[in-house]
C-alpha cells in the first residue's frame, strides 16, 4: 500500500526544475579566447572564482610523467610582483580559502571567498598566468612535498598501487595509462625546465575557462573577466589537443597483484569505453545508465545476484563517467563474502553479467533511476560548487555549455534498447582489464 | 587533503569555507520549533529550492556500547535501511527511491546521525518511510548477517591501513576504560558475537527521544516542520539508555611505534584539550590556527612542508568531545625523516608556547576565521548541519551572531596565557604505525 502510494506521488514529479538550473547560468568569451561561465546563487554573499586549463597529465611530454602536477603546486610559489606563499596569505587575510587540483584533462585553481573581494582574486589569477616565478629551492622543496603526497596517496595505499597498474594496462598507448601524478622514478627528475615549458606551452587565456558561481551578476563578472584577463595575450602557437589514441584492443588483459597491506581482498574489472562527445551523448547517457542499473546500490543487478540471492559477495559497484577528453573506462568491483575465492568471484560476476544480458532491463528500476536524476536537478542547485566543477570539467573536455544543459534530457530520452545495445559494444573482454587484487599469503 | 590532483582522487575540502573580514555576517534565521509533542527543533526557512534538509542527532552514539558488545550501535545504525514493517531491504529501497528522498545513517562516537532530504512534493510519503524505518526496523537475521560480513571487512581494511591503525592505537592509549578506548565500529572480537537481541537492545537505547536533536533547513514553515516531527519521531521511546561517564584521557608524552612495513609513517598526536565552554576557547582555538590550523601559513604547516619538504600535509585540531576534549593532530611522512618531523612538532609545541605569538599572527588569525565563518552557511544541507551541531554543543541560538564577537575579543595575552597554561610539549604524545627511523618500537 505504501510503495503503491510512493510510487504513484513520485512520477508526478517537477518539469520546471531543469529549467530554473539552466536559467542561473550565462556564458560569453572574452576577445582574448578566454571562455567565462556564470552561474548565480544569490542565497549567500560568496563567490567560488575558478580558472581551469585546457591542460592535464595526459597532454605532459613523454618521459615527464607528473608535471602538470608540480606546476600546479608551484604556481602558489610567486611571481614576478607575489612573494612565495603570498597568494594564498593573501587569500586568508580576507577569509578566503584556495586550492588547486590536477586530472588527466586539466588543472584548475580556485579560491572561495567573499563576494566582494572576487576583484582582487582576478587579478592575482590573471597575474599567475602570465608571471610565474620559480627559485631553485622552493622547486627541489616542493618536489619532496609531491613525493610525500604520491607516499600518502599511493605507495601507502595497496589499493591505488594496484589501481595504477591496472590502468597501465588498461591504455595500450594513451597516456591515460600513466599516473596523474607521474611515476616516482620521473618525478624525481623533473625540473624547472619541464616545469616551464608547460607552462608556457599551454597557461594562456585562449586556452583557459573562468567559471564563477555565487552571489554574483554575469555583468559585474564581464567587466571585471575583461579588466584582468581581457588584457592578457593570447598564445597564437597553441596546437589543437590530440594526444595518442588506442588502437584496437584485441586481447583480455589480467592481473594479479598481492600485498601483504591487503585487509580485503577483491576482483575489479574495467573495460575501455566511450566518453561524452559534443553533440553524441547518447551513448554516454546509456551507460551512464547502465552502470547504476548494474551496480548502483541495493536494488542494482549485481547487489541482486551476488549479494542478495546468493551471499557471494559483500560488495558490489560498478561505475562510469563520461566527463572524459579520450576514452574512459566502464568499471565493475566485486568484494568476495568470506570463503569465497577470488575466481569464483569472478566466476559469478560473468554469470550475473550473462544472465543480464539475456534477462535485459527492469522498466520500473529504469524509471526510478531516471526519476532521481530528475529530483537530482533541485538537489544540485543546493550546492553551486559543484555545477562550477561541473561546467569547468565539461569545457576543458570538449563539451559545450549547451552539451551541459543538453544532457539531463538526454538521460531522460535513453530507453532499455540503448541500454542493452550499449552493455553488449561495451562489455567485451578484450578490451577489458580484469585484476585480482590478493593479500600476499594467500594462494589462488 | 590540499594541492590534491582530482580525477581518481577527490577533493577533500577541509571543514571551513571562507569571507571577508570586516562585519561579515552569517545571514540566516534560526526560529526554534517546539511541537505539540514535546520535541524541540531549530528550523532555517529557505524556500528558493522545494526541498529540505533535516538533520536529527541522538546523542551517545557508539559510546553507549559495552565493551563486550562494542559495535552494536554501529551495527544496529547500518541495519535501519535493511528492511521495515513488512517491506525488506530492497523494497524498503525502492520506495525511498520512487520519492527521490535519500536518507542515512551512522554512528560516531557521540551520536547516531539521520541525514534525511525529500522534496516538497512528496513529502508527507518520505517522513512515513523515514518513520517506519526509524521505529519498525525488521533487524532481519539474514540482513544482520549480510551488513555484519560488511563491517567484518571493513575492520579487516582498517586493521591494514596505517591511519585508522594509529587512531586506534591513540584511543586505546589515553582512554584506557572508557567506551571512547574502542573503534566506534567494534573490533573482529565483538562483532562475530553480536546478538539480533543485542541490536534491538541498541536500537532501545540509542534512538530515544530524550537525547534527540533536530536542525531543519528548507522548504518548510515551522507548523508543518512540528507536525513531521511529531509524525516521525512520536513513536520513539521516551528514555534511552545512560549515557557514559566524563573520560579522562591520558597522555604520557611517549612515543608508542606500531611497526608495519610501508614506505610512509603516520604519526597521530595530542594532549589535552580546551572545551568549549571554557573561557578560554576562542584564545586556544585562535592559537591552534595559528600552530596547525590545517591552512598553509600555520607554523606547522610552514615548517614542516614549506620549507622542509617532509609532508604533503599536518593538521591539528581541538577535538571537543561529548566526554573528553583534546588537542589533535596528525601528519605522515617517509619512514627516513618521520623522526624529523615529529622533533619538529615538538619544537614548534615549545616554541609557541614559550616565545608566545606575534600580533601580525593574531591579526591574520582572527581575519581569516572571523572572515571564514559565514561562508559556511552556503547551502541547505551545510545549514542544517551546523545548527544541529550547534545545539549537540549546547550553544545558545544566537550564537551565529556573536561568535565573530567572541575571536575578535581575544587578546595577544590571551592567546598567549593559554599557549603558556595549556600547551604542554612534554605531554604531547605520539603513536606513529610504520617503520621510522632512528625512533625504537618502545621509546620514550
Amino acid at each position: 500500500m505504501m510503495r503503491a502510494l510512493a510510487t504513484l506521488m513520485g512520477l508526478t514529479l517537477f518539469a520546471p526544475a531543469a529549467m530554473a538550473a539552466n536559467d542561473q547560468v550565462t556564458d560569453f568569451t572574452l576577445d582574448n579566447g578566454m571562455d567565462v561561465v556564470v552561474i548565480e546563487d544569490h542565497r549567500a554573499p560568496v563567490a567560488v572564482h575558478m580558472v581551469w586549463y585546457r591542460a592535464g597529465a595526459a597532454d605532459e611530454p613523454p618521459g615527464d610523467s607528473g608535471v602538470a602536477h608540480y606546476l600546479e603546486h608551484l604556481m602558489f610559489k610567486g611571481t614576478d610582483t607575489l612573494d612565495p606563499g603570498e597568494f594564498s596569505a593573501t587569500v586568508a587575510r580576507h577569509g578566503g580559502n584556495d586550492n588547486a587540483f590536477t586530472s588527466q584533462d586539466y588543472t584548475g585553481y580556485y579560491q572561495r571567498i567573499a563576494a566582494d573581494r572576487l576583484d582582487m582574486m582576478m587579478r592575482m589569477e590573471a597575474d599567475r598566468m602570465m608571471n610565474l616565478r620559480l627559485a631553485g629551492t622552493d622547486i627541489v622543496t616542493e618536489r619532496n612535498v609531491i613525493i610525500e603526497e604520491r607516499n600518502q596517496r599511493v605507495e601507502n595505499d595497496p589499493g591505488a598501487l594496484f589501481r595504477e597498474q591496472k590502468r597501465a594496462a588498461q591504455y595500450l598507448n594513451h597516456p591515460y595509462g600513466i599516473p596523474i601524478i607521474g611515476w616516482r622514478a620521473e618525478i624525481e627528475t623533473l625540473g624547472r625546465e619541464q616545469v616551464l615549458d608547460f607552462y608556457r606551452t599551454f597557461y594562456a587565456p585562449n586556452n583557459a575557462i573562468l567559471v564563477v558561481a555565487g552571489d554574483v551578476t554575469p555583468d559585474e563578472v564581464r567587466t571585471m573577466a575583461e579588466k584582468h584577463y581581457g588584457a592578457l595575450p593570447a598564445n597564437t602557437d597553441l596546437s589543437p589537443r590530440s594526444r595518442p589514441q588506442e588502437p584496437p584492443q584485441r586481447a583480455e588483459r589480467r592481473l594479479v597483484m598481492r600485498d601483504a597491506r591487503v585487509g580485503t581482498p577483491y576482483v575489479s574489472r574495467s573495460y575501455l569505453a566511450p566518453e561524452r562527445d559534443s553533440g553524441a551523448q547518447q551513448k554516454a547517457a546509456a551507460l551512464t545508465l547502465l552502470a547504476k542499473i548494474l551496480g548502483g546500490g541495493q536494488t542494482s543487478v549485481l547487489a541482486e545476484k551476488l549479494q542478495f540471492d546468493a551471499s557471494v559477495a559483500i560488495h558490489t559497484a560498478a561505475y562510469y563517467s563520461g566527463r572524459s577528453l579520450d576514452e574512459t573506462t566502464f568499471n565493475m568491483v566485486v568484494v568476495p563474502a568470506e570463503g569465497v575465492s577470488l575466481q569464483q568471484a569472478e566466476e559469478a560476476l560473468d554469470t550475473a553479467l550473462a544472465e543480464f544480458m539475456r534477462e535485459g532491463v527492469d522498466a520500473r528500476e529504469l524509471e526510478r533511476i531516471k526519476l532521481q536524476a530528475r529530483a537530482g536537478q533541485i538537489y544540485e542547485r543546493d550546492d553551486v560548487q559543484r555545477l562550477a566543477r561541473r561546467y569547468g570539467g565539461a569545457l576543458t573536455q570538449g563539451l559545450t555549455v549547451e552539451d551541459v544543459q543538453a544532457w539531463p534530457g538526454i538521460i531522460q530520452s535513453v530507453t532499455a534498447d540503448d541500454i542493452m545495445a550499449a552493455a553488449r559494444d561495451v562489455l567485451d573482454k578484450r578490451r577489458a582489464v580484469t585484476g585480482w587484487l590478493d593479500k600476499e599469503e594467500v594462494t589462488q | 587533503m590540499i594541492r590534491q590532483t582530482a580525477g581518481p582522487f577527490f577533493a577533500v575540502l577541509i571543514a571551513a569555507l571562507t569571507l571577508a573580514a570586516p562585519g561579515a555576517r552569517a545571514a540566516v534565521d534560526i526560529q526554534k520549533v517546539e511541537t505539540p509533542g514535546g520535541l524541540t527543533a531549530w528550523l532555517v526557512e529557505n524556500h528558493d529550492i522545494p526541498f529540505t534538509a533535516l538533520e536529527i542527532r541522538f546523542r551517545g552514539g557508539a559510546a553507549l556500547d559495552s565493551p563486550e558488545k562494542a559495535g552494536a550501535t554501529n551495527l544496529m545504525s547500518a541495519l535501519i535501511e535493511e528492511g521495515s514493517g513488512d517491506m525488506d531491504a530492497r523494497a524498503l529501497a525502492r520506495a525511498r527511491d520512487s520519492l527521490a528522498a535519500s536518507f542515512s545513517y551512522d554512528t560516531s562516537s557521540d551520536a547516531v546521525r539521520v541525514s534525511a532530504r525529500f522534496l516538497t512534493e512528496n513529502r508527507d510519503a518520505a517522513i512515513d518511510l523515514l518513520r517506519q524505518s526509524l521505529v519498525d526496523p525488521q533487524f532481519d537475521p539474514e540482513a544482520i548477517e549480510r551488513v555484519r560480513a560488511q563491517v567484518m571487512s571493513q575492520l579487516r581494511s582498517a586493521a591494514n591501513d596505517p591511519r585508522r591503525m594509529a587512531r586506534k592505537a591513540f584511543n586505546a592509549e589515553v582512554f584506557g576504560d572508557h567506551p571512547y578506548a574502542i573503534p566506534t565500529n567494534g573490533t573482529l572480537e565483538t562483532v562475530p558475537d553480536l546478538s539480533r537481541q543485542d541490536i534491538v537492545k541498541a536500537h532501545a537505547g540509542a534512538l530515544a527521544r530524550d537525547r534527540v536533536h533536530i536542525g531543519a533547513v528548507g522548504d518548510i514553515s515551522a507548523d508543518r516542520l512540528a507536525a513531521l516531527l511529531d509524525d516521525l519521531l512520536g513513536d520513539l521511546p521516551e528514555n534511552g539508555a545512560p549515557l557514559p561517564p566524563k573520560a579522562t584521557p591520558e597522555f604520557d608524552g611517549d612515543t608508542q611505534v606500531i611497526e608495519y612495513q610501508t614506505p610512509q609513517s603516520v604519526a597521530v598526536f595530542g594532549q589535552k584539550g580546551v572545551t568549549l565552554d571554557d573561557p578560554d576557547f576562542f584564545a586556544a582555538y585562535i592559537l591552534n590556527h595559528i600552530l596547525g590550523g590545517g591552512s598553509f601559513e600555520s607554523r606547522l604547516m610552514q615548517e614542516l612542508r614549506e620549507k622542509r619538504g617532509l609532508t604533503y600535509g599536518i593538521s591539528t585540531y581541538l577535538a571537543d568531545r561529548d566526554q573528553a576534549t583534546l588537542w589533535m593532530g596528525s601528519v605522515a611522512s617517509s619512514n627516513e625523516t618521520m623522526a624529523q618531523a615529529a622533533d619538529m612538532i615538538r619544537e614548534e609545541w615549545a616554541r609557541i608556547s614559550r616565545d608566545s605569538v606575534t600580533q601580525q599572527e593574531l591579526e591574520d588569525a582572527k581575519t581569516y576565521l572571523t572572515g571564514a565563518y559565514p561562508l559556511r552557511f552556503d547551502g541547505n544541507s551545510p545549514i542544517a548541519n551546523i545548527i544541529v551541531g550547534m545545539q549537540m554543543q549546547g550553544l545558545p541560538i544566537d550564537y551565529v551572531e556573536t561568535r565573530n564577537d567572541r575571536v575578535r575579543a581575544v587578546t595577544r595575552e590571551d592567546v598567549n596565557r593559554v599557549a603558556r597554561e595549556r600547551l604542554d610539549p612534554d605531554a604531547l604524545s605520539f603513536v606513529i604505525v610504520g617503520q621510522p627511523a632512528g625512533i625504537g618500537a618502545a621509546s620514550n
